[in-house]
């Protein structure tokens, strides 16, 4: 029996994969500008290292977004099956690279800070110790953050078009391990910035090793580590198997902890605290796009045959999902941790698309994620300009009366904040209308009317806020609110501008949703 | 010896990984416990290889090697960042981020 097994393994000769770099130009372009960052960190000198990051970084992604438009209506499977380019996979990559150029123009920000930019003159020093006053002092930036951020963006744009197990685990890898670092780089509040490090890292590398060992599983029952393989083995054996339930609850578990899905959202409050602002404001916005791609391929593509035996399992989620994140916002003393816990709600309003496994749940997901993405960019965008002296003035009860000390922005935070609680004319209610319609359609009514439901605590959460900037008196010692650059000007710009545009005329993305069409199998 | 006992071997070194860092309080234990996770994956990937009769499983568990290592790099930088701050490297003294 082992000589024929190990015959075998020895005649599969090893075939090497055709790949079409064109059609990977995105990944590739904006993975090689990161290894040169890393390259200009070791040989530049200090003074030009900022000036040339800043140019890597934005060429980069822009280059990379127009090879994602140059690439649309491109349908194939590249390197050997392992990469789908198509539609669906061409809009996430898409508009995970805008939301990066947003959340790199927040990361630019030097205006804010007296001490100079959101992150630590030198992470390794200790806080409060002689060296981190001398680093600080003399006006240093800590400029390794931007290769990590394109390594990060690197395995982002991975995430939505990884078409096997491997590529999927090393994608999300390459995604994370440099978030964790950057959550850690914060130049104030170090103590919780650290902290907030290491809660992210043990909990998601733990989460990573069960989704590989659900990979594992897969892979034992199907003998292919490709998505359309492995959809092909469980359509060919109807019936249940301990092996596909087992592996599919595992690598579920892995995927739903990035996008902070209850029971699997601990971390997310305490790590979107604790990490420099606009180092949340990115991970918040594009690690959700692009792990909810991943996870809307997974589900569509490999495991569309078993939808009757994740279903239940997902409809539990959603709603834990929901009404924790709802429920537990009401009670947030602070900025951060309340827009954390709004961010698991909002996450438990997306799977809905994933739930309802029809190209309409489809594209009412990507839309909802876009809109999403933008707001909660523009949300902590507008959190790292009210300041007090010891830094961002988190504490909400320091934004009482905002709009009597900065009436537009408390009217920018305003339109945010409505626009979470998906209040016709924000992108928010169209994206929430395009998912709860698909769900419906697809007969998930009970799972509407648990939304519903939470709509509606979410929305006491968010206009308790707006109550309190507009209508409470300032407390004694309000905080200020800084005038910030061009970058995080423009940022803010851009996102309110997304989130109207989006609510006023969605039409023109619904149509590009319409064409990009579904997931390749 | 059939490779299926080597499946059950891997998921007894999973199960045990995963209680150590359920358990443990000590952040590098608890690291270590994750390594046992992703190496008790490399064995079931292995076997299952052996099992299809294919290489897919063995290409895997050397990407996993790599990745692992990496995990180390990134993980080690930030259990010794937060050691040098507090001097202990248990996981129930970072205590300030809650509710």
């Amino acid at each position: 029996m082992s000589g024929v097994l190990s015959a075998s393994v020895v005649a599969d000769t090893f075939t090497l994969p055709t790949i079409d770099y064109g059609a990977l130009a995105p990944v590739l372009i904006v993975a090689a500008a990161a290894v040169i960052g890393v390259l200009v960190e070791a040989f530049a000198p200090r003074g030009a290292r900022r000036p040339l990051q800043l140019v890597l970084v934005f060429g980069s992604l822009i280059a990379a977004f127009v090879a994602v438009v140059m690439h649309a209506g491109i349908r194939q499977l590249d390197g050997g099956g392992a990469v789908a380019i198509d539609g669906p996979g061409l809009v996430l990559q898409g508009a995970v690279l805008l939301i990066s150029i947003v959340g790199a123009m927040l990361m630019a920000e030097r205006m804010v800070d007296p001490a100079g930019d959101a992150f630590a003159a030198r992470a390794s020093t200790l806080p409060g110790s002689e060296d981190e006053r001398q680093f600080s002092s003399r006006g240093f930036l800590q400029t390794e953050i931007w290769p990590l951020m394109l390594f990060a963006v690197t395995g982002m744009l991975l995430f939505p078009i990884a078409n096997d197990l491997l590529l999927l685990f090393v994608a999300l890898e390459v995604m994370s391990l440099p978030l964790y670092l950057l959550v850690g780089m914060a130049r104030r509040r170090r103590l919780l910035s650290q902290e907030a490090a290491l809660k992210y890292f043990i909990l998601g590398s733990f989460s990573s090793a069960f989704f590989l060992f659900g990979s594992a599983l897969l892979y034992g029952y199907s003998g292919s580590i490709k998505f359309g393989k492995i959809a092909e083995a469980i359509a060919g054996n109807p019936g249940q198997n301990m092996l596909i339930l087992v592996g599919v609850g595992m690598v579920a578990v892995g995927l739903l902890f990035k996008i902070g899905a209850a029971p699997f959202h601990q971390w997310t409050p305490d790590v979107y605290q604790g990490a420099p602002t606009p180092v949340t404001a990115f991970m918040a916005a594009a690690v959700k796009v692009a792990a909810f791609g991943a996870i809307l391929r997974v589900f569509y593509v490999i495991f569309g045959g078993l939808r009757w035996d994740w279903q239940p399992m997902l409809w539990v989620i959603a709603i834990l999902t929901m009404l924790i994140g709802a429920i537990v916002a009401v009670t947030q003393t602070d900025v951060k941790r309340m827009l954390a816990y709004s961010s698991i709600a909002q996450a438990g309003f997306i799977l809905l698309g994933v739930i309802a496994a029809n190209p309409a749940g489809l594209r009412g997901a990507i839309f909802y994620l876009v809109a999403y993405a933008f707001t909660t960019l523009g949300t902590f965008a507008v959190v790292t300009l009210v300041r007090d002296s010891t830094g961002e003035a988190t504490h909400l009860s320091k934004w009482a009366g905002l709009a009597k000390t900065s009436p537009l922005t408390a009217t920018v935070f305003a339109i945010f904040l409505l626009s979470l609680a998906g209040i016709p004319l924000t992108s928010g209610f169209i994206g929430k209308f395009a998912v709860f319609t698909a769900a419906i359609e697809a007969g998930a009514m009970p799972l509407v009317i648990v939304a519903l439901f939470a709509s509606l605590i979410a929305a006491f959460v968010y206009g308790r806020v707006i109550v309190l900037m507009f209508f409470a008196d300032p407390p004694a010692d309000p905080p200020a609110v800084v005038v910030p650059s061009a970058f995080t000007t423009l940022a803010i710009a851009i996102s309110v501008a997304v989130t109207v545009v989006l609510g006023i005329i969605p039409q023109p993305f619904l149509t590009l949703l319409e064409q990009a069409g579904v997931f390749i199998r | 010896m059939s490779p299926s006992a080597y499946v059950v071997l891997a998921a007894i070194l999973f199960t045990l990984g995963s209680v150590g860092v359920l358990v443990r309080r000590n952040a590098i234990v608890m690291f270590m416990s994750v390594e046992m996770m992703l190496n008790a994956c490399n064995l079931a990937f292995v076997a299952f290889a052996r099992m299809n009769g294919n290489l897919d499983g063995q290409v895997v568990a050397f990407f996993v090697m790599v990745v692992a290592a990496a995990e180390v790099v990134v993980g080690l930088a930030i259990i010794v960042t937060i050691f040098r701050t507090r001097r202990s490297a248990s996981v129930d003294e970072p205590n300030l981020l809650k509710y």
